[in-house]
């Protein structure tokens, strides 16, 4: 990563902060592509799917952009984040993980891979209530926007937003639950 | 659902926002010490001869102990919640309390003779020591575990245990204002113990609670 990525995806969220929601858009796929390169990477035994801690990793970004100071770099935010989700993916399979502290310089972006296989944040939408579900669905694989969404199922674009939020918070926080062992409340659902 | 599925959503979200956790971390500041304060009142009281005392060096010393410990730590933890914040300069000023005592406790050694330094350490009331600091510092820890929450803190544990410090160190400021026992052995051994426990009680919390 390079100086002009820092402050291009700096400024991208400080944009989307302020409520530009295409600059959030595309912060979100230049991280992504980041955090894929940097996940990748660091993933040399098998057992945990990359792209999986890559969305878990954005879940987390989205739900705690609060915690980002705007006066602070914005990418060394973004690879703590990546490197507790990849070390927290590990331990839930039981496997301990040493993961190296300053390694920025070296990560590459990588462009998503096609795939088919079953994916951890598909088993967590599948735990939500039936409404948060299908509206999360609505507007994230089916691609509907808010308005679309508020058309289809006949409520209003307030109630839809307030789905999507409490649908997101609650995806997220069912990957965070995981974290010390697979026994504990909401954990069924994610391994079988 | 493909990545580029989960960007759509949480783009739809974006309009959702939260308090930034610099303020979080203020407010639970304000709110902690108006619990200790509240709970200070409640279960001790200030020491009837607080108007003398105010001008002994050992009274004011304890509040410059305790002081320096809540700060310190309140700085640490702030750096811990943020992802990717440097936390070495926090971590190293958090020597400066356990500094200030050792100092302390050095003078009170050279200053008083070897005959009364039992008497001392013993102090009156050990036991009200090592039960009201934990008393009074509970509330203000579980609105640092509840900000940690609210945080992302990459090492959960230590965020817990560096609460727990926070905690103890507010909780100690009013319970020194209580506290007969003036001596820094008093304060190097009791009050330590009692900040320790809530420390230890911290990072429980922080191992079971703080999850994101």
């Amino acid at each position: 990563m390079t100086g002009k990525d820092e402050a291009e995806l700096s400024r991208l969220m400080r944009a989307a902060i302020a409520g530009d929601e295409r600059a959030y858009a595309d912060f979100l796929r230049r991280t992504a592509a980041v955090v894929r390169g940097f996940i990748r990477r660091k993933i040399v035994q098998g057992g945990v799917d990359p792209e999986d801690v890559v969305q878990e990793t954005l879940l987390a970004i989205h739900v705690k952009r609060h915690t980002w100071r705007q006066d602070l770099p914005v990418l060394p935010w973004v690879y703590a984040i990546a490197r507790f989700k990849l070390i927290d993916a590990f331990r839930r399979r039981g496997r301990r993980v040493e993961i190296e502290i300053d390694e920025i310089a070296e990560t590459f972006a990588e462009p998503e891979a096609e795939t088919v296989s079953e994916r951890d944040i598909n088993r967590a939408l599948d735990g939500l209530p039936p409404g948060q579900r299908s509206v999360v669905s609505s507007v994230s694989v089916e691609g509907r926007s808010i308005g679309e969404t508020a058309v289809k199922f006949g409520i209003s674009e307030t109630a839809v937003r307030v789905s999507l939020h409490r649908g997101l918070a609650a995806i997220a926080k069912r990957f965070g639950a995981k974290q010390f062992g697979a026994r504990g409340f909401g954990v069924r659902g994610f391994r079988r | 659902m493909r990545t580029d599925d989960l960007i759509k959503a949480l783009d739809a979200d974006a309009r959702s926002t939260a308090m930034p956790l610099g303020s979080a971390w203020w407010i639970g500041a304000v709110a902690a010490t108006l619990i200790a304060a509240v709970m200070f009142w409640l279960a001790v009281g200030p020491r009837t001869d607080i108007a003398t005392a105010m001008y002994t060096t050992r009274f004011v010393a304890k509040f410059v102990f305790t002081i320096a410990l809540a700060i310190s730590a309140f700085a640490l933890i702030r750096a811990l919640s943020t992802p990717g914040a440097a936390t070495g300069r926090a971590a190293a000023w958090m020597v400066a309390a356990p500094l200030l005592v050792a100092v302390a406790v050095g003078l009170e050694l050279f200053s008083v003779p070897a005959a009364d330094w039992g008497r001392r350490l013993v102090g009156s009331n050990m036991l009200i020591c090592l039960s009201f600091i934990p008393l009074i510092g509970i509330g203000p820890l579980a609105v640092f575990l509840a900000v940690l929450r609210y945080g992302a803190p990459t090492r959960p544990v230590l965020a817990g245990a560096v609460a727990g410090l926070l905690a103890g160190g507010l909780a100690a400021t009013f319970y020194a204002a209580h506290c007969f026992d003036d001596s820094p052995l008093f304060v190097a051994t009791w009050y330590t113990i009692a900040i320790a426990i809530l420390a230890a009680l911290g990072a429980l919390g922080g191992r079971l609670f703080v999850r994101w």
